[in-house]
């Protein structure tokens, strides 16, 4: 957050801008969705209407807007800390599979104890599970120069994989353990220990953590040395290291701690929303592709963990939305994906105006004042 | 020049966006009309669990008269278990008479949303389970059944004593068919073999495929599978000339010289009942399975292929046999 | 039965599969090898895999010409690569999200007109194999080398092709110092721009013939995410192969083959349970990579857009 000084009403009116940028994009791509719902024969208008509605046509519509938007925070949390520090997580997937399973297995073993405990041993057994699952990739890359791309990717295929042995083996629910159809899921958590509801929809208590997260992450990376030495890592590694940062451990941290948000995402979502495991034998099946999805919301929220509230909440609606167009107008599921991705594209290609006047203003105020933080966006200039 | 132009184009959107929000229409359903809904993990035209419920309901349609009678909407691909959620709540809300909940993960949800919509009727497979709510009904596929009739087929057809399995995950309906199928082979020749593999995916086309030229390696000249990635070791199947045994929906036009026979659920016996007894004022609280002896479950033999006549009867004196009760399937 | 897995006929199938499966990977792994060599990072490639599966299998269904299938997704990959390009090279988005945009609309988009177009599962006639004249009755090694489909000879031919362009040639020269250091190759003339547009878009077209070999070579079906995660792994196999052709190669060959190992056990009876089976390929990537500390740098302009300065 820039500290606000005297400025000129056409820099004010110019960052304003920059902030609505994503949703002009956002705009721009249903235009192009418009386009498409025509050739199927659907009036755009109806659909799109139908998307509002969904998103933030009801109380009840918002509710789910946010429900959504709690694990794309969450893991976008996570992102903003690893991109920071210049490494790629994009095992968020696995991340959250890993957290979810461990917070599972707390709520299904210590049934005995009261429920606001459980709750949060829960939560900080996803958190764990998260950091291990994202710990690793970072040390193979630190010690072994495994690159993380690689390992994140193929460590969200074995969590996959564990997840449906533990949920049809192991950890299968003892009633369906007696049934024929043998569904793989676990037993389901005690009313006790679900994450209380804001108010009387689907809103549980994981979007206010969320949020409250999302100040603490802001803290982290801006008012503490261990936020300072991370970015300045994925600033500039060489400078770091000679500024005597011990770079590898920076790097396992980031990733790891990238890992633990992911974890916890998964946590709320069995104990805000699921209230038990269940698995579709694919990873998306559970986490709802929030893995990759909170990854765009946090560029939408220019790796910035206040913004990413913002963001997340305007991605969680299109994701809501497009379900309900789905409904309302039939259209095939599949388009509601491939609107999605040129979302995502237009979102991100847009960025080019805000880093424009970004510069702009830097040459208008001449030097004179401090320099507005450098989003992530911007290392193209450190790195050039 | 060009930014303002596309800054327009927009806001002229986003205008008429907003506009049509005033303009809604409230369409009141017609009393005798009735209306289902239904939320599905895969596509309509999986050839396989998906598609077997969309051809369920189209058949439904046009018994009851067509659409003027019977409306039917779905979401297909809701493999996101907490999307399928908000699908069902949804259409809940917006007064479907009947809500199929058509995949065994989506069952929590609807445990949690039957509740609150004490006047519709909610239905959940595959599973016997309706949690004891009166809005709920249950229904599964004994596709132990058809599976053993497939599997004694392919006992008697094999003549290299191997007999492949392409499987998802080894889980729910996949696990069922496939005792089922393991089961019939034993019991008609033990001294067939057969190789199981489970491919950990619904999606993975290529490794069903490269898994059943695995199979073929190994010497099977008959092979089964279920799901939905199938259709990639049927396209094995086809090259290597060996036998295939379908299930789930129809799977004889992929590759009509070797598919043997399918099982085929038709879920409109199930859907009939319960219609019925929700026009009747019985909105759940009953489980349904589909089987041999309803009908639900129906073995189609590829009219293609030259089915040994003596194999033939023998399959439907097995399919007798088990609707008669005389022949009881053993399952792990 | 473990001692079950030691036989002339599971080493063949191993072998043989693992050489078709690798396929697509080669493919996709060598394309993404080259934007990555010039600073690119494409995360899109199993959209692109995807919208050339459903080309290829949709022309070749519908003409009869599987060339003209080939050919439709060669074309289909290189507009999506030069939709990329435009994106990140003069848009200068941050490449792994735009490639993730690409990636669903691919899935999307291939899913929508395969219902819209196709409506059902359908099968094709794909290219059929070519047995090289003497060399494919030699027992064994002529099953596993020499029986295999055109795209499949294709695939082993562009590895060394691919280092020969990338080390051999002025153009792989200029490729390399795109990606190693943008500003230097721009003060000496070189088209930073030019050279990013010419390797995306390579690399969309050769992940379009990765769909093609799927959809109309080596499993002659289209149906909706039939990738299933291949693009993915192609992009880990180029880290694995630390950007050489020769070591993508050998990535691709090991994950495919362990992949095909998991299958035999399977068959014979291995007890383990099968999930841990299909885990393998996946962690035996990692252990391999981890028992081989590898030195070499990634291309050091890598996932970074390149304006000039004025």
């Amino acid at each position: 957050m820039p500290a606000v000084k005297k400025r000129p009403p056409r820099e004010w009116l110019s960052r304003l801008l920059d902030s609505l940028l994503p949703v002009f994009a956002t705009l721009a791509a249903l235009f192009i969705g418009a386009v498409m719902l025509l050739f199927l024969r659907v009036n755009p208008l109806e659909a799109y209407k139908a998307l509002w509605d969904g998103a933030f046509g009801s109380s009840n519509a918002i509710a789910e807007t946010l429900v959504k938007a709690t694990p794309l925070l969450l893991v976008a949390l996570g992102i903003c800390i690893s991109f920071r520090g210049d490494v790629i997580n994009i095992g968020g997937e696995g991340q959250m599979i890993v957290g979810a399973i461990l917070a599972t297995w707390v709520g299904l073993t210590f049934t005995t104890l009261p429920g606001w405990l459980v709750i949060t041993f829960a939560m900080l057994a996803g958190f764990l599970g998260g950091a291990l699952w994202g710990g690793i990739p970072g040390f193979l890359k630190a010690y072994f120069n495994v690159n993380e791309i690689l390992s994140t990717v193929m460590m969200n295929a074995i969590a996959v994989q564990l997840m449906n042995y533990l949920l049809r083996g192991p950890m299968i629910d003892p009633a369906q353990a007696e049934l024929a159809s043998k569904i793989p899921q676990t037993a389901p958590l005690l009313d006790v220990f679900r994450l209380p509801r804001l108010v009387p929809t689907r809103l549980h208590l994981g979007a206010l953590i969320a949020v409250i997260l999302a100040i603490l992450v802001y803290i982290l990376l801006w008012r503490t040395t261990l936020g300072y030495r991370i970015r300045a890592v994925g600033q500039n590694p060489h400078a770091a290291r000679y500024a005597g940062i011990q770079v590898q451990r920076y790097m396992v941290l980031a990733l790891l701690l990238s890992g633990a948000f992911s974890g916890l995402a998964g946590a709320t979502q069995v104990y805000g929303v699921n209230y038990r495991m269940i698995t579709d034998g694919s990873a998306s099946g559970f986490t709802g592709s929030a893995g990759f999805n909170g990854i765009v919301a946090a560029l939408f929220g220019q790796l910035h963990p206040i913004w990413s509230i913002p963001a997340s909440v305007l991605f969680g609606a299109l994701l809501v939305g497009a379900n309900k167009m789905q409904r309302m107008v039939q259209v095939p599921s599949a388009l509601v994906i491939a609107l999605n991705g040129l979302v995502v594209v237009f979102v991100v290609s847009s960025e080019i105006w805000r880093r424009r006047r970004q510069r702009q203003r830097l040459a208008a105020a001449d030097h004179e004042e401090e320099e507005p933080p450098r989003a992530e966006t911007g290392r193209a200039e450190a790195g050039a | 020049m060009k930014k303002s132009l596309w800054f327009i184009s927009v806001l002229a959107l986003l205008s008429l966006v907003l506009s049509a929000c005033g303009t809604q229409a409230e369409k009141p359903a017609a009393p005798e009309k009735f209306r289902v809904a239904v939320v599905m993990p895969s596509a309509i035209n999986d050839l396989a669990f998906s598609q077997s419920m969309y051809d369920a309901l189209v058949r439904i349609q046009t018994e009851m008269g067509g659409p003027e009678k019977f409306e039917f909407v779905y979401s297909d691909g809701m493999f996101v278990v907490d999307d399928a959620a908000a699908a069902i709540r949804d259409y809940a809300t917006q007064g479907y008479n009947l809500v199929i909940a058509h995949g065994s993960q989506y069952g929590s949800s609807l445990q949690e949303i039957a509740p609150d919509f004490p006047n519709t009727s909610f239905a959940w497979g595959t599973t016997v389970d309706t949690f004891g709510q009166p809005n709920i009904f249950a229904y599964e596929a004994a596709s132990h059944e058809g599976g053993y009739v497939n599997g004694v087929l392919a006992a008697t057809l094999t003549k290299s004593k191997v007999i492949g399995v392409v499987g998802p995950i080894e889980t729910g309906d996949a696990k069922l068919y496939v005792d089922g199928f393991k089961a019939g082979v034993m019991a008609t020749d033990p001294t067939v073999q057969v190789n199981v593999n489970y491919i950990g995916s619904f999606s993975d086309v290529a490794l069903a495929s490269e898994a059943a030229t695995t199979h073929i390696a190994a010497g099977a000249d008959a092979m089964t599978g279920t799901a939905q990635m199938v259709v990639g070791a049927i396209g094995k199947a086809k090259e290597a000339n060996v036998l295939w045994f379908g299930t789930q929906s129809n799977q004889s036009s992929l590759a009509p010289n070797i598919v043997v026979a399918s099982q085929v659920y038709h879920w409109e016996v199930v859907l009939r009942e319960m219609i019925s007894l929700i026009q009747n004022g019985t909105l759940g609280g009953k489980s349904f399975t589909a089987n041999l002896a309803n009908g639900g479950e129906v073995i189609e033999f590829n009219p293609d292929y030259p089915l040994d006549a003596n194999a033939k009867a023998l399959a439907e004196k097995t399919i007798q046999g088990i609707v008669d009760g005389s022949i009881k399937i053993s399952l792990p | 039965m473990i001692s079950d897995l030691f036989s002339v006929t599971v080493l063949i199938g191993i072998l043989a599969s693992g050489i078709r499966l690798a396929t697509p990977y080669l493919y996709a792994a060598i394309g993404e090898t080259f934007s990555q060599k010039s600073g690119v990072l494409n995360l899109g490639v199993e959209g692109q895999m995807l919208l050339g599966a459903f080309a290829a299998f949709y022309v070749s269904l519908n003409t009869g010409s599987l060339w003209l299938g080939l050919l439709t997704a060669m074309l289909v990959g290189a507009l999506m690569g030069l939709a990329m390009a435009y994106v990140t090279v003069n848009l200068q988005a941050q490449q792994g999200i735009s490639g993730i945009g690409f990636y669903l609309f691919g899935l999307g988009m291939s899913d929508l007109l395969f219902q819209r177009l196709m409506g059902t599962v359908e099968t094709v006639r794909g290219f059929p194999k070519i047995y090289i004249p003497f060399l494919s009755d030699i027992p064994g090694i002529g099953e596993i080398f020499f029986s295999q489909n055109i795209l499949v000879y294709g695939a082993y031919l562009l590895v060394p092709l691919a280092w020969f362009v990338l080390n051999k040639t002025t153009l792989g020269l200029k490729i390399r110092a795109v990606g190693e250091n943008p500003d230097a190759a721009d003060s000496l003339g070189v088209n930073v721009g030019r050279i990013r547009y010419f390797t995306i878009i390579l690399g969309g077209t050769l992940s379009g013939i990765a769909g093609a070999s799927l959809s109309i070579a080596l499993l002659n079906v289209f149906q909706q995410n039939m990738t299933s995660g291949q693009g993915f792994i192609a992009v880990a196999l180029v880290y694995f192969g630390a950007w050489r052709p020769a070591g993508v190669l050998g990535g691709a060959l090991l994950f495919s083959m362990v992949n095909s190992l998991q299958l035999w056990m399977q068959v014979k009876s291995v007890p383990i349970p099968s999930d841990i089976a299909v885990m393998l390929p996946y962690v035996l990537t990692i252990l391999v990579l981890v028992a081989t500390v590898s030195k070499v740098r990634a291309p050091s302009a890598l996932t970074k857009p390149f304006e000039r300065e004025n």
